[in-house]
Order: structure tokens, then C-alpha cells, then sequence
């Protein structure tokens, strides 16, 4: 569970979140969405505990997450940015070991190795192993950093526009193995991400945040909150959430 | 506009603190007070406010040339490239004339001007910082093989003085060459609207019928033949050409042809001002101006680099 | 495999030392290698030092171009010192140890170094070129105002500053070795105990952070670490902007491995090597004594810039 209780922030005089409360409930896949500069981007860095706070806390688990130590917030939750700085000829396995060091700090074990293989091979990347992260695709190259947040083994799993720039191909491939994660047999990760395709969104998540000015304009279980009228309002143009062979989409009119 | 009689009246009232500060009182002097004035203090004077105008000036030509505002001709290798031209020539021929020496020394600046130029079409544009930044090291390089050379022939103290700029060896008779920048000048003046077209690219240029190479080789042939001139008679002197234009274009709009006098004026007034300040502060002792302007230059040009980035966000 | 080739490394070292010590040894032979020894230790100790601190402040940069030297370290290691001149007098700082100046002076620059370079990293991570190019003008700032305060000592007091701002592998003080060893020895130690923590920073300070890395305390104890070691090469023979580039692209290329417990030590090996390797070629074989720092930094340039143009591809 997260509380998040009046959270203001600004950068450079410019106020970026405006007395933000919120209560995210565990085993979910929260989408926050909203129009360009709602401020998503943002609250994901504060609840991350990388943004401090002007005023308000956040709590993740019970706990304090701008009180902890770095390393202990390292093990309740990761974060995956849309700029992921790769070393050059940095190979896939070295990069998915990463997600391990907040657990061994330098000296990996055997369980560090094996749970290193097991998001090996999760995320299909046992033949990719030794290839350096410049020479994948987009695709490849997002889901191994998204393997290496998987190894980091948190409870909480935040990722910042996993899909911008990606295939349809792979948009589903991550969406499907992130949703997964959210399953009792992943150990019920609670993921919490932000997305641009609000078709996407339809279809996977099951809790929405809907921001807008730095503000939260609505917050709660997908099905019970999201509808036309609110999509429309959210990104000031005509929206409809529809329904297309079973599965939702959303459509601009 | 007021701004003209003031700044008209600031380069008189320095000019005339200029003729009256050194090493000897003009007051109690065993010497001549007017020779003093016509052998020294005039020359030195003159020299200081021509210099500094065709510096600025040059500044203005090759941001314009390469599209980018923090770019500063004193550190591309256009002095270091002089050097070369001057330092090559006095091995060759030592006891050629002085005209013959400047000649070279500015085809060799145009060629490594030229250089850079070319350097400066293969750094990606998005990326502002970069070219300073390469012209930086690019002039480290032209320096280091200029200073190897010296050593080799044992002609470093030679060359220590075109390093730095410094107007406390300028006399009648040695200083007449910069005359030649105040000729440049006129040519820059003419030149002012295709420089300025320059400033928006090849294509663009090309498409409204300028004649691009032709406009960029007079250009940079002015700035290095003004640089050969200032390294030969007093030395080089950097950040002069990087910070002056962008101040008056700052604060009076980009208008090129309306900018070139303000830029001169600036340029003389503030390497006049160096130069006094560097009089003063330790007298009867001097600190080269050009030590007394990297210490300006520099701090205005970390402002700039920040005031930039503050009106990008703003 | 790359501990194979750092034990390669190693061992060409340890024969270019050899090489360096009883090429063409005449007699008094004693007499001769010890003069050798003193001067071959001087080079690998700088070039240790130099290589280590580069790779070092390049994985905290997260930039690959960047030495300590091009931002100015060594500039600031000169400031300091001149302002220890300036404020204890010529005769005040002349009667210090050598010991004594030297652990001041290092830790001046330590001071300085975090305060500078720590607000830099943190304000400049997502804007790389401009935190260059303002280490750079920095760098120039610094050097103009030593320059400046160098001007206002007296020539005897200036002699002594001078000396220390120009590179010279001939004039190396002995009895610096022992102390400078002491404090190599000390910023490799944090260095090597750094190593697993500098491989998370290498992938950028917020995701160094998602990985429960306190990354400016990292910053605060690393750039304290290439402080030491700055101060060592820059005590020894004068500032080298470019070496450290050399030896870091270098240990990069010939190990291929982004693990920093086998880096450091090969930039290490690197570093010395280039400077035993040159010496030996240039004072043994080409009869030149001071061309070594020249061709360094000639070299470090050109690969600088041809590092900067190869970016344009991707």
C-alpha cells in the first residue's frame, strides 16, 4: 500500500505538483495518465524517493521512503526512467546482474546468480546474454532493462513510459510480462507506471491515477472511474472508451 | 538613444586617463612630457583601442560564419595558427621584412581558421556547447605543436610574447601596423549585410543568391589578417571577440549593420580599460592586459553560458 | 580474460621499466641508474595517478571525454598554490617543508575540487557538454586570476609559482618521491575500495540511485580521490591535460570490461607506461629532452577531437 499525503513540489519557482494525496492499494497495475506536463513524471520520481518533497510524505509499506537509506528503499522498490544511460559495451547479463546490487553491494551469491538467470530467461534474453546493450534494438534493449528491474525483486515496480517509441509488437510483449508480474505466481508485484497509449492503458491496467496541472483529478479502480466524460475533460478533446472484439480501446471523434 | 554620446564621452575620458597613467609621472619627469606622450602614451593608446575594436570585430565575422555565439576567433587557433606562420617564417628567412613576416603569418591564420571552419560543419549543430569546445582543443593542439617548434630551435622567450597580449612595449614606429585593422574595418562595414546573411547557413545563404565561399573566405580573410597584426605587434588577447558581441547584441538586438560600430567602440573601450586597470593595479609594475581580460573574459562567458540556459527554461 | 591482459599490461610495464633503467648504462653505473630510478619512478608515479583519476572522474561524469585536466583540476591545484604564496609571503611559504607544503596544497585542492566539481555534477547531469565547457572557462578563469595573483608577488616569489605551472619531467624534486608515493598509494587504496560502487554510477546517477547507491556521497569520496591523485602528478612535473584521456580510451579499448577493480589499475598501468615509453624514446633515442609533455598533450588532442567527432554518428 502507498499513502501519499499532500505533496507539493516545485522546481525552479515553478510549482510541478499541487497538495497531491493518494492511496494506492497492492497487486495492481496502476496507470497514471494524463496530458503532457500533468506533472506524471514527476510524482513518479517523488514516490520513487529520488524527487524530494517540498511538503507532504510519501509512505510505501508503512514506511517513510524520504527517511530511508538508499539502499533500503532499494529493496522495496525500483524504478525504471525514460533515459536509460547504458555503458558502452555493457553486455545484457552485466546490466541484469545491476538489478541485484542493492542485495549482495558488490559481492554476489548464488542466489543473486540464480535469480539473475531466472529474469534471464523470463524475459527471453539467454540469447542476447552477451550481446553489448548499444547493439539491441529498442525493443530488446527496453526489455532488458525492464529484466534488470525484475532481478532488483521489489515489491514495488515503477516504470516511467516503458512503451515510448516501441513497436505494437513490443508494446504487447512488455505489457503482457509486466501484467504478469501483478500474478500470485510472480510473488503479486505491484507495478505502477506511466503511459502515453490510452488504449494500452484500457486493456491492462486495473487502478488509474488521472493528473492533470499537478493535480490528481480522479484516482481509483479502472473500471469504476475511467469513462468517456472524464478522458474527454482530462486532455480537453473528445475521447471515447470503447469496445472493439472484447477488449476496451480508447478513440479520439 | 543616449547610449552614443556616453559611451563617446567613457572612450574620451579613458582615453585621456590612458595618456596620463604609467611608469613615469608626466609631472615630474626628467624626460620630455611631450615626447613621452608622442613616443609612448599615444602609440600605446591608439594601439589598445585599434586592437581591441578589430578583435570584437573579428569575433562578430566568425560567429557569424559558423552560426554559433560562443565561439571566440582568440580560441579556435587562429592566434596559435599566426604563430605558426610567424615562428616558420623566422627559421626560414629570419631577416625578412616585417610586412613580408605578417603576410605569412595571415595566410597561415586563414588556413588554420579554415581548418576550423571545416571542423566546425562536421560538429552537429543541435549540441550549441560542443564547437567552443572543439575549437578549444583544437587550438591546445596548434599550441602545442608551436611551442614544440620553439623549444626545438630555443626560441621560446620569442614566442612568449605574441602569447600574451601586452601594451607596455608598444612605441612610435612599432605599432603603425594596426592601422591596417582600421582599414579592415571599413571593408567589414561594407561586407555587414552578407555577413549577416552568413549567419543563417549555407542553403539559406546560397538561396537568396549569396555567393557563399566567395562571402566566407573575405570574412575569415579579414579576421586572420587582423589576427596576425595583433599577435605580431602586441601579442594575442582571448575572450575579446567572444565577449563584446554578444554583449552589444544583447542589448541591442542582433541588426548587424547597426551593431558593427557599437562592437568596434566596445571592443576598443573595454581592451583600453584592461589594459589601464592592468596599469594601475600594481604600479609602477604592469599586468599584461590580456591577463587582466582572460580573467573578465572568462568570468563573463561562465555568465553567459548560465544566463542562457536560465532564459531556455524562463 | 581481461585479468589475462591486465597481467599483460603489467608485464610490459614492468619491461619498459628495464628498458628504461639499463638502456645504454655507462659508468659510474650507480650513479646513472640512480638518477634513472628517481626520474622513472616520477613518471610512473604521475602516470598512475593521472590514468586512475581520469577513469575515475569519467565514470562519475558519465562521459568519456572528460579529464580532470580539461576541467581545470590542475589549473586549481596552480590556483591554490599562488594563493598559498600570496597570502604567506614568498619567504613564509619558502620556509615550509616540502612535506608540509605538499599535504597543505593537496588538501586545498581537495577542498576546492568538491566544492566546485560536486555542485557541477549535481546541477550539470542532464546538460554534459555545457558542464565541460564550463570546467573548461573555469579552467581559464583560474589560470588568468593565477596569472593575475602571480603578478602581484614579487619576481622572486613569482619565480617560484612559475615553475610549477609549466610541465617538466627534468625537474622533478626528489625530495617530493616519498610523500607523493604516500598519498598515490592512499588514492588508489579509496579507488580500488570504491570499484564496486563506481561500476553502479557508470550507469548514470538516477539509476545508480533507483539502485540504492548514495551517489553524492559516492561523488564527495571519489572526487576527493582524484583530487590526491591530481595533486600528485600535478606536484611532480606540472599540469598534463591530455594523458589522462590517453590512458583512460586506452585501458577501455584493450579491456573491453566495465568492472572498475580491473580499470583502474589498467588506466594505472597505462598511464605509466605512455610516459616510460615516450621518455624512453624521446630523451634516449631522438635526443630530445623536453618533448615528451608536448607530444602528450599533442597527441591527447588529436584523439579528443577525433573522440568528439566520432559521437556525430550516433
Amino acid at each position: 500500500m502507498i499513502e501519499i499525503t499532500n505533496l507539493s513540489l516545485s522546481r525552479d519557482g515553478v510549482k510541478i505538483l499541487h497538495d497531491v494525496s493518494l492511496r494506492l492499494p497492492q497487486g495492481r497495475l496502476a496507470a497514471i495518465i494524463g496530458p503532457n506536463g500533468a506533472g506524471k513524471s514527476t510524482l513518479l520520481h517523488c514516490m520513487a524517493g529520488l524527487l524530494v518533497p517540498d511538503h507532504g510524505q510519501v509512505y510505501v509499506n508503512g514506511q517513510d521512503i524520504h527517511a530511508l537509506r538508499e539502499q533500503s528503499r532499494a529493496l522495496i522498490l525500483s524504478l525504471l526512467t525514460q533515459s536509460q544511460g547504458a555503458v558502452p559495451r555493457l553486455s545484457v547479463r552485466d546490466l541484469v546482474a545491476f538489478g541485484r546490487w542493492p542485495h549482495h553491494r558488490g559481492r554476489p551469491g548464488p542466489a543473486d546468480h540464480a535469480v539473475i538467470a531466472e529474469a534471464m530467461t523470463r524475459f527471453d534474453l539467454d540469447a542476447l546474454a552477451q550481446r553489448s546493450v548499444d547493439s539491441l534494438s529498442g525493443g530488446q534493449r527496453q526489455r532488458a532493462f525492464v529484466a534488470m528491474a525484475y532481478a532488483q525483486s521489489t515489491p514495488w515496480m515503477f516504470l516511467d513510459e516503458p512503451l515510448a517509441a516501441l513497436d505494437p509488437k513490443y508494446v504487447r510483449d512488455i505489457m503482457d510480462r509486466l501484467h504478469n508480474m501483478t500474478g500470485p505466481d510472480s510473488g503479486q508485484r505491484s507495478i505502477a507506471l506511466v503511459l502515453h497509449d490510452l488504449s494500452v492503458a484500457a486493456r491492462y491496467a486495473d487502478f488509474c491515477i488521472a493528473m492533470k496541472d499537478g493535480r490528481i483529478v480522479a484516482a481509483g479502480p479502472w473500471r469504476e472511474i475511467v469513462t468517456s466524460e472524464l478522458l474527454s475533460d482530462l486532455y480537453d478533446t473528445p475521447l471515447r472508451l470503447a469496445e472493439l472484439d472484447g477488449a476496451p480501446v480508447v478513440v479520439g471523434l | 538613444m543616449r547610449a552614443l554620446p556616453v559611451a563617446l564621452i567613457g572612450l574620451v575620458l579613458l582615453s585621456g586617463a590612458s595618456l596620463l597613467v604609467g611608469a613615469t609621472n608626466l609631472w615630474n619627469t626628467p624626460l620630455d612630457t611631450g615626447m613621452v606622450l608622442a613616443i609612448s602614451r599615444v602609440p600605446r593608446t591608439l594601439a589598445a583601442l585599434l586592437a581591441g575594436a578589430g578583435l570584437a570585430l573579428a569575433g562578430v565575422v566568425v560567429q557569424q560564419s559558423v552560426q554559433n555565439r560562443l565561439v571566440d576567433p582568440g580560441l579556435i587557433g587562429t592566434p596559435e595558427a599566426a604563430m605558426l606562420g610567424l615562428l616558420a617564417i623566422t627559421l626560414i628567412a629570419p631577416g625578412a621584412a616585417l610586412m613580408v613576416k605578417m603576410s605569412v603569418a595571415s595566410l597561415t591564420a586563414l588556413a588554420g581558421t579554415a581548418v576550423f571552419f571545416m571542423l566546425a560543419r562536421l560538429v552537429p549543430r543541435r549540441d550549441p556547447m560542443l564547437l567552443p569546445l572543439v575549437g578549444l582543443i583544437y587550438g591546445g593542439i596548434l599550441g602545442a605543436v608551436v611551442l614544440w617548434l620553439a623549444w626545438a630551435t630555443d626560441l621560446v622567450q620569442f614566442i612568449s610574447i605574441w602569447r600574451t597580449g601586452e601594451f607596455s612595449g608598444v612605441l612610435r614606429g612599432r605599432y603603425e601596423l594596426l592601422w591596417i585593422i582600421a582599414g579592415l574595418a571599413l571593408i567589414l562595414f561594407v561586407l555587414a549585410d552578407r555577413i549577416t546573411l552568413l549567419g543563417l547557413g549555407e542553403d539559406y545563404a546560397r538561396a537568396l543568391g549569396l555567393n557563399y565561399l566567395q562571402t566566407v573566405l573575405l570574412g575569415l580573410g579579414c579576421v586572420a589578417v587582423t589576427f596576425s597584426v595583433v599577435v605580431v605587434t602586441v601579442g594575442a588577447m582571448p575572450f575579446v571577440g567572444l565577449v563584446v558581441p554578444n554583449i552589444v547584441s544583447r542589448w541591442r538586438g542582433d541588426n548587424l549593420r547597426q551593431n558593427l560600430p557599437w562592437v568596434a567602440l566596445l571592443g576598443a573601450v573595454f581592451v583600453l580599460g584592461a589594459d589601464l586597470l592592468g596599469r594601475v593595479v600594481r604600479w609602477p609594475y604592469e599586468i599584461p592586459a590580456a591577463t587582466v581580460f582572460a580573467v573578465f573574459g572568462a568570468a563573463l562567458f561562465l555568465w553567459l553560458l548560465n544566463s542562457r540556459k536560465a532564459r531556455h527554461h524562463g | 580474460m581481461a585479468e589475462r591482459r591486465l597481467i599483460a599490461l603489467a608485464l610490459a610495464l614492468l619491461g619498459l621499466c628495464a628498458l628504461f633503467l639499463l638502456w645504454n648504462l655507462r659508468v659510474p653505473m650507480g650513479f646513472i641508474l640512480g638518477l634513472r630510478a628517481e626520474k622513472l619512478a616520477a613518471l610512473v608515479m604521475v602516470g598512475a595517478a593521472t590514468g586512475a583519476a581520469t577513469v575515475i572522474f569519467q565514470t562519475i561524469a558519465t562521459n568519456r571525454l572528460l579529464t580532470p585536466g580539461i576541467v581545470g583540476f590542475d589549473a586549481l591545484f596552480i590556483f591554490t598554490q599562488t594563493m598559498l604564496v600570496l597570502t604567506l609571503g614568498g619567504a613564509g611559504y619558502a620556509a615550509l617543508a616540502d612535506t608540509a607544503k605538499f599535504v597543505v596544497e593537496s588538501a586545498l585542492l581537495m577542498g576546492a575540487a568538491m566544492a566546485l566539481f560536486g555542485i557541477l555534477f549535481r546541477k550539470g547531469a542532464d546538460d554534459i557538454i555545457r558542464m565541460i565547457l564550463t570546467g573548461v572557462i573555469l579552467g581559464v578563469l583560474l589560470r588568468g586570476l593565477a596569472g593575475f595573483a602571480q603578478r602581484l608577488l614579487d619576481p622572486s616569489e613569482f619565480a617560484v609559482v612559475q615553475q610549477a605551472s609549466i610541465a617538466s619531467f627534468n625537474a622533478v624534486n626528489p625530495d617530493l618521491l616519498g610523500i607523493a608515493a604516500v598519498v598515490l598509494a592512499c588514492g588508489l587504496g579509496v579507488a580500488l575500495w570504491l570499484a564496486p560502487r563506481l561500476d553502479v554510477a557508470a550507469l548514470g546517477r538516477v539509476q545508480a540511485r533507483v539502485l540504492g547507491l548514495n551517489h553524492d556521497r559516492l561523488v564527495f569520496v571519489a572526487l576527493g580521490s582524484v583530487a590526491a591523485l591530481v595533486a600528485v602528478s600535478t606536484a611532480l612535473v606540472g599540469p598534463i591535460t591530455f594523458l589522462g584521456l590517453l590512458a583512460a580510451s586506452f585501458a577501455h579499448a584493450l579491456l573491453r570490461d566495465h568492472r572498475h577493480i580491473v580499470l583502474i589499475p589498467a588506466a594505472a598501468l597505462m598511464g605509466a607506461a605512455i610516459l616510460v615509453a615516450g621518455q624512453a624514446l624521446f630523451e634516449r633515442l631522438l635526443g630530445l629532452q623536453s618533448a615528451l609533455a608536448v607530444i602528450v598533450e599533442f597527441a591527447g588532442g588529436l584523439l579528443f577531437l577525433a573522440l568528439v567527432l566520432r559521437r556525430r554518428a550516433r
